[in-house]
């Protein structure tokens, strides 16, 4: 309660006391008329500064609320950013999938390559030393030598299919990168929700402060800081949707009309 | 081309720059350092002697936009040719990177293939320049 509210108070406690020693001598002097028109006075001059109170509450409340309405930023982000940062979270969980199931591909094609590989080179190692103990026939020996020209062809076709299994799982790996940039926007937005809804907070529950200016610049700020420094991966189905390239060969054909 | 040449990888993300660094090994390129950002890389660049850069753009510190121009702007290392390998694909960032004198630019995600095709073009290039 501010200074001139107490003043006010204490006025109509004063007026309050004054009827009401009016109203003692009324009754003893047996003015009934008098005294029950003074008691009519009484409740209405009560009533009178409640609707005052309930008017002022109601003037606050109004005020509050456009607040509210003019903090553009909460409306934006509640519009654009959080739907937005769901499809973020989407592009997060498909990159992730796609990566693991690129990953397990080369793995289930690479398993059976190298489980064949070392079967026949135990089987072949077994031959030969049976060959270095002098304990096969030529018969035989032809045999093997066959077995062995065929191994060594599949051994050197089998183990680029290995080396490139095992590139194909170094590329899944981006995903990370991808993805963590992607994740770090999201948090960013989290960050900055939470101290507008601080601030949203300090306004309705106590009007203490209007909503720090200097939070809305820092905001301001932090966004043109981020477009300088990158955004991340485009995701579609957000405000990432403007003119970006669809791919390297977009890429290189903007660039080749810049003389590349 | 020079198989040796020493190159520097920046990029925040380590998974990145092992990969990068994997697909140069498998190019032939042995001697690559890394970095995390233009404010760990340009100082690398300045004292180390490099060939060639391959950068990412949005990077914490300084990013690699800024990295190329502060490169640009120093007469040591003004001629190094820079590879930018990013996810930032708004035309008007390749635009930006182009005009900053990028020699080469990759989006994320890329491919092997593209990695070897992107650096044998940067350097057909300059040897025709230096021709």
């Amino acid at each position: 309660m501010n200074h001139s509210d107490e003043d006010t108070a204490a006025i109509f406690k004063e007026e309050q006391l004054a009827r009401a020693r009016e109203l003692v001598q009324l009754m003893e002097a047996g003015d009934e008329v008098g005294a029950g028109r003074l008691i009519e006075e009484l409740g209405q001059t009560h009533e009178s500064v409640l609707f005052s109170q309930l008017g002022k509450l109601t003037r606050d409340l109004h005020e509050a609320l456009n607040g509210f309405r003019r903090d553009t930023r909460l409306a934006e982000l509640t519009r654009q950013d959080i739907p937005d940062a769901k499809e973020r979270l989407n592009y997060v969980v498909t990159m992730t999938e796609q990566s693991a199931h690129r990953t397990l591909n080369a793995v289930e094609e690479s398993l059976p390559l190298s489980e064949s590989l070392a079967q026949r080179a135990g089987h072949l190692r077994a031959e030969w030393s049976r060959f270095r103990q002098r304990e096969m026939s030529l018969e035989e020996f032809r045999e093997v030598s066959a077995h062995l020209g065929r191994f060594l062809e599949d051994a050197e076709r089998d183990a680029e299919k290995l080396r490139q299994a095992l590139s194909e799982v170094l590329m899944a790996q981006d995903f990370q990168d991808l993805t963590g940039q992607v994740i770090r926007r999201v948090i960013t937005l989290v960050q900055e929700l939470e101290d507008n809804l601080v601030g949203l907070v300090r306004v309705s529950g106590q009007r203490l402060a209007k909503p720090e200016e200097g939070g809305h610049a820092q905001t301001a700020d932090q966004d043109g800081e981020k477009d300088s420094r990158g955004t991340g991966p485009a995701v579609s189905g957000t405000s990432d949707q403007g003119d970006v390239v669809s791919g390297q060969d977009d890429v290189d054909e903007l660039l080749s009309s810049l003389g590349f | 081309m020079n198989k040796n040449m020493k190159i520097l990888i920046v990029d925040d993300f380590s998974t990145m720059r092992r990969i990068i660094k994997n697909l140069l090994r498998d190019l032939g390129y042995n001697n690559t350092a890394e970095a995390d950002d233009g404010n760990t890389a340009l100082p690398m660049l300045q004292n180390g002697n490099y060939d060639f850069l391959v950068t990412d753009w949005n990077m914490p510190g300084m990013p690699g936009i800024d990295l190329l121009r502060a490169v640009r702007a120093d007469p040591r290392i003004k001629d190094l040719p820079v590879l930018m390998v990013t996810a930032e694909a708004k035309r008007e960032q390749i635009i930006e990177a182009a005009q900053a004198g990028v020699n080469g630019y990759i989006v994320k995600p890329f491919t092997a293939e593209t990695l070897r095709e992107k650096i044998d073009k940067i350097f057909e290039r300059l040897e025709q320049q230096q021709a």
